[in-house]
C-alpha cells in the first residue's frame, strides 16, 4: 500500500513540478516537461503494479518488460526484420510508387480526375485492413502477403494527396511557365511536382503508421513463425504479457523513427514551405 | 470536393448531376469489368487442374463459365457477393447466426459505444490543454507521437486481459474503438479550440467577457469544423478498431469474425461479403457524420 501512496505522492510532486516549469516560461521546459510527464507515468505503472501486486499476466510491471526486452534481442530484431524491413517497408515504397505514378495519369485527364477521386476518397475512408484474409490467402503465409496489404493500405491516401497537391500551383505560375515555352514535362518537374511535395509528404506520413498496423494485422490471419504480429498473438494466448509489451516498444520505436525519418527528408525537400520555416 | 476550380457551365441540374457523377460511374463500370476479368484468370487454374484429373479436355467458353460459379474461388465474382450479401441480409432472419446483419449490428453496437466514449474523454481533455499550459505541454507531445505508433497492435492484449478479469463480450471491444478515436479527437479538437485568432480574443476581454464566456461564445462555435472532421476519421478507425478486436479472440460474432472464420475455411464469397458489408457500414457511418456536418455549419452560418 505505501508504494501507491508514494506513487500518488509522486504524481502530484512531478505535477507541481511541471506546472512551475511551464509557466515559467523557460525554453528547456518545452523538452523537460513531456519527459518529466512521461517518466512519471511510468513510475507510477512500476509502483502501482508492484503496490496493488497485479499479476503479470493482466500488467507486467515495466521493469520486467524491459528485463525481457534486454533478454530476448535477438527475437525481437528477427521479428522486426521480418515484419517491418521486409513486409511494410517494401509494401511502402512499391505502394508510394503506385500512387505518384497513377496520380500522375490522373491528373493528365479531367475525366479520370473527377471519375476516381471520389472512388479514392470513398476507399481511403474504409476499413481495408479486411483485404489482409483475402491477400494472405493469394500471396501465402510469407511477408508477400503483408507487403501486399501494405501496398492497398497506403495506395490510397499518397495517391488523393498527390492528385491534390498536383492541383496547388496557381493559374500565373503556369501561364509564367508557358511564357517560358515549357513542355509539359519541364512544367512538371519543376514547378508542379515540386509544389505538390508538401502534399505529397502529407500522404506518405500517413502512409508510415498505415504501414505498419497493415504488416502487423495481416500476421494475426497467418504468418511463418517469425515476426511482430505473429509473436504478439501467440504470446498473447501464452500470457507471455512481457514479451508482448515488448514488441509493442518495438513496434512504437520502430513507427516514431519510421515517422520521423519521413517528417526528415520533408524538411530537406520542402525547405521552402512556410510551415518548415516557421519551426526554425 | 475537388471540382471547385472546373465549375460546368450551368445547364440545369440533370446535366450538372450528370457531370459529377459520369465518370464515377464510368469507373466503377470499369472496375467491375476488370474485376470480372480477374476472377476468370485467378480462378482458370482450378478449373482446368479438376478437368486435367478428370481426363477432360474444355473448350475456352466452358473454363470461362466454371470460373464464374465456383463454391470457393480465389476471387469470387461480383455477382457471386452481391447474391452472398443480399441471401445473408434480405433473405435471412435478421436473428440468425448466419445473417450479416445480426454481425454488422454486434460490430456497429462495439463502434459506436467506443466512439462516443473515445470521442467524449477526446473534447474533454482538449478542453484541459487549452486551459491549461502545464497539461498542453505534458500531455500534447505524446498525444502527437502516439499517432505515429501502430495503437492497433495492443489489441489481442487488451481482448485477452480485460477477458481474464471477466470483462467479456461488448466492452473490450469498445475500449478498443474508444483508445483508436480518442487521439485524432484530441489533435483536432486542440486545434479548433486554438483557431480564434488574436483579435477575437482580444474583442472578447474588451467585452470583459469571463473565460468560461469566451469557451461557449468563441472557442466552441469556431472549433465545430474541425471537430467534425476529426470525428470522420475517429469514426472510421474506431471501426477499423472493433473489427481488429474481433480477430484474436476467436469471437464467433461480428464483421471481423466473420472474415476470420471465412479465412480458415477457404470461404472466400463470406470474406468478400464481410468486407462489403463492413465497407457499408463505414460509408454510412461516415456519410452520417458528413450529412450532421454541413447541418450544423450551415445552421451556424460557417459554410453555406
Amino acid at each position: 500500500m505505501t508504494l501507491v501512496i508514494l506513487a500518488l505522492v509522486l504524481w502530484g510532486a512531478a505535477w507541481a513540478l511541471n506546472a512551475w516549469l511551464a509557466n515559467s516560461g523557460r525554453r528547456i521546459a518545452q523538452f523537460l516537461v513531456p519527459a518529466l510527464f512521461g517518466i512519471t507515468l511510468i513510475l507510477m505503472w512500476e509502483l502501482i503494479v508492484r503496490g496493488l501486486e497485479v499479476p503479470g499476466v493482466i500488467l507486467p510491471p515495466p521493469s520486467m518488460v524491459a528485463a525481457r526486452f534486454a533478454s530476448s534481442t535477438h527475437i525481437l530484431w528477427v521479428d522486426f526484420v521480418q515484419t517491418f524491413m521486409k513486409g511494410a517497408l517494401t509494401g511502402y515504397l512499391m505502394g508510394a510508387v503506385a500512387a505518384f505514378i497513377v496520380a500522375l495519369l490522373v491528373d493528365r485527364s479531367d475525366f479520370l480526375r473527377r471519375g476516381l477521386m471520389p472512388v479514392g476518397n470513398f476507399m481511403a475512408a474504409m476499413p481495408i485492413i479486411g483485404t489482409a484474409p483475402i491477400l494472405v490467402m493469394w500471396f501465402g503465409f510469407d511477408w508477400h502477403s503483408k507487403a501486399a496489404v501494405v501496398v492497398v493500405m497506403v495506395f490510397f491516401p499518397i495517391l488523393v494527396n498527390t492528385v491534390e497537391g498536383l492541383r496547388a500551383t496557381d493559374t500565373m505560375q503556369r501561364d509564367l511557365m508557358r511564357t517560358y515555352a515549357a513542355s509539359y514535362w519541364q512544367t512538371l518537374w519543376l514547378l508542379r511536382v515540386p509544389a505538390a511535395m508538401p502534399f505529397v509528404f502529407n500522404g506518405l506520413k500517413i502512409g508510415t503508421t498505415l504501414a505498419l498496423i497493415g504488416a502487423i494485422v495481416a500476421e494475426f490471419f497467418g504468418s511463418p513463425v517469425v515476426g511482430m504480429g505473429f509473436r504478439i498473438s501467440t504470446s498473447v494466448g501464452q500470457l507471455a504479457l512481457d514479451m508482448v509489451w515488448a514488441e509493442i516498444v518495438v513496434a512504437a520505436l520502430a513507427g516514431s523513427a519510421f515517422y520521423g525519418f519521413v517528417a526528415l527528408v520533408e524538411r530537406g525537400v520542402t525547405f521552402w514551405h512556410p510551415s518548415q520555416r516557421a519551426r526554425i | 470536393m475537388s471540382d471547385a476550380t472546373v465549375k460546368p457551365p450551368r445547364k440545369g441540374i440533370l446535366a450538372a448531376t450528370l457531370h459529377m457523377l459520369g465518370p464515377v460511374f464510368v469507373v466503377v463500370a470499369a472496375i467491375v469489368v476488370l474485376w470480372y476479368g480477374a476472377a476468370i484468370w485467378m480462378n482458370s487454374t482450378w478449373t482446368i487442374q479438376q478437368a486435367e484429373r478428370a481426363d477432360q479436355t474444355l473448350t475456352t467458353g466452358q473454363i470461362i463459365r466454371d470460373t464464374l460459379v465456383q463454391d470457393r474461388p480465389r476471387l469470387p465474382t461480383p455477382d457471386q457477393v452481391a447474391t452472398e450479401l443480399w441471401n445473408t441480409t434480405i433473405e435471412k432472419k435478421v436473428t440468425s447466426k448466419r445473417s450479416l446483419v445480426f454481425h454488422a449490428s454486434i460490430t456497429l453496437s462495439a463502434t459506436l459505444v467506443g466512439f462516443m466514449i473515445g470521442t467524449g474523454m477526446g473534447i474533454l481533455l482538449a478542453v484541459g490543454i487549452v486551459h491549461s499550459r502545464a497539461m498542453d505541454m505534458s500531455v500534447m507531445p505524446w498525444a502527437i507521437a502516439s499517432q505515429t505508433i501502430p495503437i492497433l497492435a495492443i489489441a489481442p492484449m487488451i481482448i485477452v486481459v480485460l477477458n481474464s478479469i471477466g470483462v467479456q463480450g461488448l466492452l473490450p471491444k469498445a475500449a478498443i474503438s474508444a483508445y483508436l478515436s480518442f487521439f485524432p479527437v484530441v489533435v483536432g479538437m486542440v486545434k479548433g479550440l486554438r483557431s480564434p485568432d488574436g483579435m477575437q480574443l482580444d474583442l472578447l476581454k474588451t467585452y470583459s467577457a469571463s473565460n468560461s464566456q469566451g469557451f461557449w461564445k468563441l472557442r466552441l462555435p469556431s472549433s465545430m469544423p474541425y471537430l467534425f472532421t476529426s470525428l470522420k476519421i475517429a469514426m472510421a478507425a474506431s471501426l477499423v478498431g472493433t473489427i481488429v478486436a474481433e480477430l484474436p479472440t476467436g469471437a464467433i460474432r461480428g464483421l471481423g469474425a466473420r472474415m476470420l472464420t471465412g479465412s480458415y475455411y477457404g470461404q472466400t464469397i463470406q470474406i468478400w461479403s464481410a468486407l462489403f458489408m463492413a465497407a457499408l457500414v463505414a460509408a454510412a457511418l461516415v456519410g452520417i457524420i458528413g450529412v450532421l456536418q454541413s447541418l450544423v455549419l450551415k445552421r451556424m452560418g460557417i459554410r453555406q
